[in-house]
């Protein structure tokens, strides 16, 4: 692997953007292909489904073995609201590989040493998120309780292809938080893609059960169940 | 903490540049039960540092080994390891599966 293959890899990937490393494994001979290039590649097809499944694995194609190693986009979650919960989040995420960033324009709320090892931005979510940018390799969670905080954030959200929204809240918190997105133009569909009550039914109680079943929800949107039900 | 194939090929990358001859080993197939999925990634330096895995420690030993003649001559290899291939190589994975590993050098460029 030559070093510039290498540094682009990892430079593409931390502008969250895909590649697929195709290594001859008989010759060595090696490409990078980034993610807009796919289409035009000779290998397009299996590129395009391995990208899919964000799966590496060797492929047969025109008698010859390829390896691709696959760079999807880092998984990343993007919570509004430095609470208690995303507290017993971060370091769990930190486990679980998935890169944390909390908004949270309340500045007692939003501080390092609440919030140590952690991308903190103590902004409105209408300043920060554009410039973030929210992707099909985000999940977006509300957590502020707030509908001035949380809000902001649902709307980008439902306008952009994140594959996990959630929102904290009862029922009837949902039911009046329902009205107000329906007021803002948003469908029933639309609407549908948040899931509240947040998190899997686990009979979560403390902040750090609730945090569980959110990142359990999250990593069960991001791979999909396995298991048959018996 | 270096435990993200994210993690290890940035260390792949920052090693080389520091002017540390590099390996990369690939896990490229699977069989049966094997402890780390397909892409995951072992470096390896000439002095035999390394992070990451490919097996959660099973192969290592020999995949640092082999990664070392990488390193020398310049040549990647395919390894495999497993229970049913006990001729080409001694060390098993006690979970009974099978595991391909991808050994390659990192080609520094003067340019960079």
């Amino acid at each position: 692997m030559d070093l510039s293959v290498l540094a682009t890899l990892n430079a593409e990937r931390e502008a969250r953007r895909a590649t697929v490393l195709v290594t001859d494994i008989t010759a060595g001979t090696q490409r990078l292909v980034k993610q807009d290039d796919i289409a035009a590649d000779p290998l397009a097809e299996p590129l395009e489904k391995q990208l899919r499944m964000a799966k590496s694995g060797m492929v047969e194609a025109e008698g010859k073995a390829y390896f691709l190693t696959v760079q999807a986009p880092h998984p990343r979650v993007v919570v509004t609201g430095a609470v208690h919960i995303s507290q017993a989040m971060a370091p769990m995420a930190k486990t679980l590989d998935l890169d944390l960033v909390i908004i949270d324009p309340r500045t007692a709320f939003a501080t390092p040493e609440r919030f140590p090892d952690v991308t903190l931005l103590p902004e409105w979510p209408e300043e920060a998120i554009p410039r973030i940018g929210l992707d099909g390799y985000t999940a977006f969670v509300a957590l502020t309780h707030d509908p001035k905080i949380d809000d902001p954030g649902l709307d980008a959200a439902l306008r952009s292809n994140c594959f996990y929204i959630g929102a904290l809240g009862s029922r009837k918190t949902h039911g009046k938080r329902v009205e107000r997105l329906t007021a803002a133009g948003f469908d029933q569909e639309a609407i549908g893609r948040i899931h509240a009550p947040i998190g899997l039914d686990i009979g979560a109680v403390s902040p750090a059960e609730i945090a569980l079943s959110i990142l359990a929800e999250i990593v069960n949107t991001l791979r999909g169940p396995r298991r048959k039900p018996i | 903490m270096i435990s993200t194939d994210t993690d290890i090929l940035r260390a792949a990358e920052e090693w080389s540049r520091s002017g540390r001859q590099v390996a990369v080993a690939t896990v490229v197939e699977t069989w049966g039960s094997a402890p780390r999925p397909v892409g995951s990634h072992l470096v390896i330096d000439a002095e035999g540092n390394f992070v990451g895995s490919v097996s959660g420690g099973c192969v290592e030993g020999a995949v640092v080994a082999e990664a070392a003649d990488v390193i020398a001559d310049g040549k990647a290899r395919m390894l495999e390891f497993g229970v049913a291939d006990e001729t080409a190589w001694k060390v098993g994975l006690s979970c009974g599966g099978r595991i391909k590993v991808y050994v390659e050098p990192v080609r520094a460029e003067a340019a960079l």
